[in-house]
């Protein structure tokens, strides 16, 4: 089998594209299947993040992608996509390892730090010298982050906080934290504070045991009175409306790598059903009720895609509103979900094995359908925007 | 490009790397109406060799200084090998863009090239050892003769000397040539002599801005004449072979066995 991955494209979406966008997919695409296939399968196993791959993928300029300046690479939002898309079609732990050192991180502090925090901070984390990690749930507060507990008040030039955050990617290995905290000193309203991690007071101890995003470092941090300069709160966060931007940023992007998930299961299952014989010696592609799942996969895999790519033209033009964005993280991770318990079908007793991406892809997406908002969050965001109506 | 006149600080190496499109690797190819070539419809890709010569002349540059230039001759889809080169780092393309150009033998390709690059002036030639498609390997040893330059064919390593470059060649069964060699001059280079980078996506944002040379049909038609080699006819190999069953006791079976293998296959 293995067939080398060609793309995923029924409708001419290529024709969309242009020649810039297509060499950024390209150059993703070659990176994945030259660096992280070989390993992925290993590193799942071993619960192991492929730190390794950091530096590369900086000196490529896979972090911070959209922003301007800091030897950043200034993509426009569908290279940015393209770019999960080929990451996430490897893996969604390494994808969202990414899409937190940009999107969580990185993007902060662009859009709401002083110039000496984005001097500082943007030029190394672009190169991967510097890792971020984003810290907003917590035990007690999931869905509904308002309710969090973190607290920050003001002593002197410093700032003290006070919390314990959860299910943080890439806790252990950040250098710095975006925390997100409510401050005594503006009313109780949350504010944006970088934190270094290696701060007494700070402590990120790894979450264990996990069945999904096993290639990727998820933590919980402990802050007891940690100190902190003055200096190192966001000066421009205000409220929870800036860390929801945030994570329109990174929603966006798991938006396209689901779907590079997505084509990773349909890929393998394709190839495996018109491989796999079973009955008369026919290839189980024959079979009617199989070729509905390989259509159904198509089809959805097909709709997304030009979702996506509308939603991104819309955010290069700044039009883009975050129930847009609700809808395709809704969408694409819920379809990517079923293609791959429909692949992971196709492939039958193999469909387990870890021979087969498919079953990896499986668990993954079980955490980035909650991650980021759940998907009945999104539900929600996207029934408010439509009636007027909040139900949360 | 004119070459410059006066004292200008003359960089060691100005190189010129010519590049084809061909039928991906394993695109599943169709003939052509008339069987003498594949339909266009197939995906396309840089040809192997033709990337390992870029990135062998990106090396140069990045050891010595100089200029990278890209060339290729096919339609306007053969752009996108010069837009991945320029993004990996290439300085300028010479793109000669016409349909016209894909039916052209290795001798008629070198003569278009030599007459588009005739106002430039390269130290080195590079072409891929041969393009996976037609498979020829001639475009760069015809292109030499027609420069009047000296070239070396199946390049492993390249290294400068004050007289000029010393080559490593490689021969059949192991075995290994060093070739030393004044400039200009023309080499062909295989597969694997380096590894090869991925375009950045800084590189592939400043490809944009970098120069692309058209040259038409019109410009180099008066060099080019009739094609002297031609594709008379194209065809999948058709099956030939056939399985015989021996029946028998185990000792005729081996005596109508030695009999064909000595009267019918002749190997015994
Ligand atoms: C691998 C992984 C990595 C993560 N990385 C990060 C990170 O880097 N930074 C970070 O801050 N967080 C991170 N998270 C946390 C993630 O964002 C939260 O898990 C998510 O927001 C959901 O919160 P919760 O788990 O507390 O679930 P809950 O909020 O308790 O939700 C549980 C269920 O209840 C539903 N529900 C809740 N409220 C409503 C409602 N009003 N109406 C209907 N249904 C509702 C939800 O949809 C869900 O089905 C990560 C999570 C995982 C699994």
């Amino acid at each position: 089998m293995a067939i080398k991955f060609k793309g995923v494209d029924f409708l001419e979406f290529d024709t969309l594209l242009s020649d810039e966008e297509r060499m950024v997919r390209a150059t993703t695409r070659e990176f994945i299947e030259d660096n992280l296939l070989p390993i992925i399968e290993q590193c799942n196993r071993d619960g192991r993040f492929p730190r390794e791959l950091v530096k590369p993928m900086g000196e490529l300029g896979f972090f911070g992608p959209t922003l301007r300046g800091y030897g950043c690479a200034e993509m426009n939002n569908v290279e940015y996509g393209l770019i999960m898309q080929e990451l996430e079609r490897g893996d969604s732990g390494l994808r969202s390892f990414a899409s937190v050192q940009s999107g969580l991180v990185m993007y902060p502090i662009y859009a709401f730090g002083s110039d000496e925090q984005k001097d500082r901070w943007l030029p190394g984390m672009a190169k991967g010298d510097k890792l971020g990690c984003f810290g907003l749930t917590e035990p007690d507060s999931g869905s509904n982050p308002g309710s969090m507990r973190t607290r920050a008040r003001r002593e002197g030039t410093e700032y003290v906080l006070s919390g314990e955050k959860m299910w943080i990617t890439s806790g252990s290995i950040a250098d710095v934290a975006v925390i997100w905290a409510k401050s005594d000193e503006h009313g109780g309203k949350v504010r944006g504070f970088l934190v270094e991690t290696d701060r007494p007071g700070f402590v990120a101890k790894d979450i264990h045991g996990k069945w999904s995003l096993r290639a990727s470092v998820t933590s919980s941090l402990s802050m007891q009175d940690v100190r902190i300069p003055a200096e190192n709160l966001l000066p421009k966060s205000s409220g929870l409306k800036s860390a929801l931007m945030c994570l329109n940023q990174a929603r966006y992007g798991i938006a396209w790598g689901a779907v590079g998930a997505a084509m990773a299961c349909y890929d393998c299952a394709l190839q495996y059903a018109q491989f796999r014989k079973q009955f008369r010696d026919q290839p189980i592609a024959s079979h009617q009720l199989v070729q509905q799942k390989l259509v159904w996969m198509i089809n959805e895999i097909t709709k997304a895609q030009f979702m996506l790519l509308q939603v991104g033209r819309l955010k290069d033009q700044d039009k883009v509103r975050p129930e847009h964005i609700s809808l395709v993280k809704r969408n694409n991770v819920w379809m990517a979900l079923e293609c791959a318990r429909m692949a992971r079908d196709i492939l039958g007793a193999n469909g387990i094995a870890d021979e087969y991406p498919i079953f990896r892809h499986m668990a993954n997406l079980e955490s980035v359908k909650t991650y980021e908002g759940t998907h009945d969050i999104h539900t929600l965001i996207v029934g408010s925007a439509i009636t007027g109506i909040d139900a949360f | 490009m004119l070459r410059p006149n006066g004292p200008v600080a003359r960089c060691w190496v100005k190189i010129l790397v010519c590049m084809k499109q061909v039928p991906q690797k394993d695109a599943p190819l169709k003939l052509n109406e008339g069987g003498t070539w594949i339909r266009e419809d197939v995906s396309y890709e840089v040809n192997e060799p033709d990337a390992y010569a870029l990135e062998e002349a990106l090396r140069q540059k990045e050891k010595h200084g100089g200029e990278v230039v890209v060339i290729t001759a096919g339609p306007a889809r053969a752009q996108q090998v010069l837009r991945e080169a320029l993004a990996k780092g290439a300085d300028r393309a010479i793109h000669l863009e016409d349909d016209r150009f894909v039916g052209l033998d290795a001798f008629n390709v070198a003569r278009a090239f030599a007459a588009a690059i005739k106002e430039d002036a390269f130290d080195l030639i590079f072409t891929g050892l041969q393009s996976d498609d037609y498979g020829y390997a001639q475009t760069g040893v015809l292109l030499a003769e027609l420069m009047g330059w000296p070239h070396a064919t199946i390049i492993m390593q390249i290294e400068k000397k004050d007289s000029g470059i010393r080559v490593k060649r490689e021969l059949e069964a192991g075995f290994f040539q060093f070739v030393e060699m004044p400039l200009p001059a023309v080499l062909t280079i295989q597969s694997g002599i380096n590894k090869l980078r991925y375009a950045t996506l800084i590189g592939i944002k400043q490809a944009k801005n970098k120069p692309m040379r058209k040259v038409s049909w019109d410009d180099v038609s008066g060099a080019v004449g009739e094609n002297l080699q031609k594709v008379e006819k194209l065809y999948v190999p058709q099956k030939t072979k056939k399985t015989e069953y021996l029946e028998g006791s185990p000792a005729e079976v081996a005596k109508k066995l030695v009999d064909k293998l000595r009267n019918e296959v002749r190997v015994l």
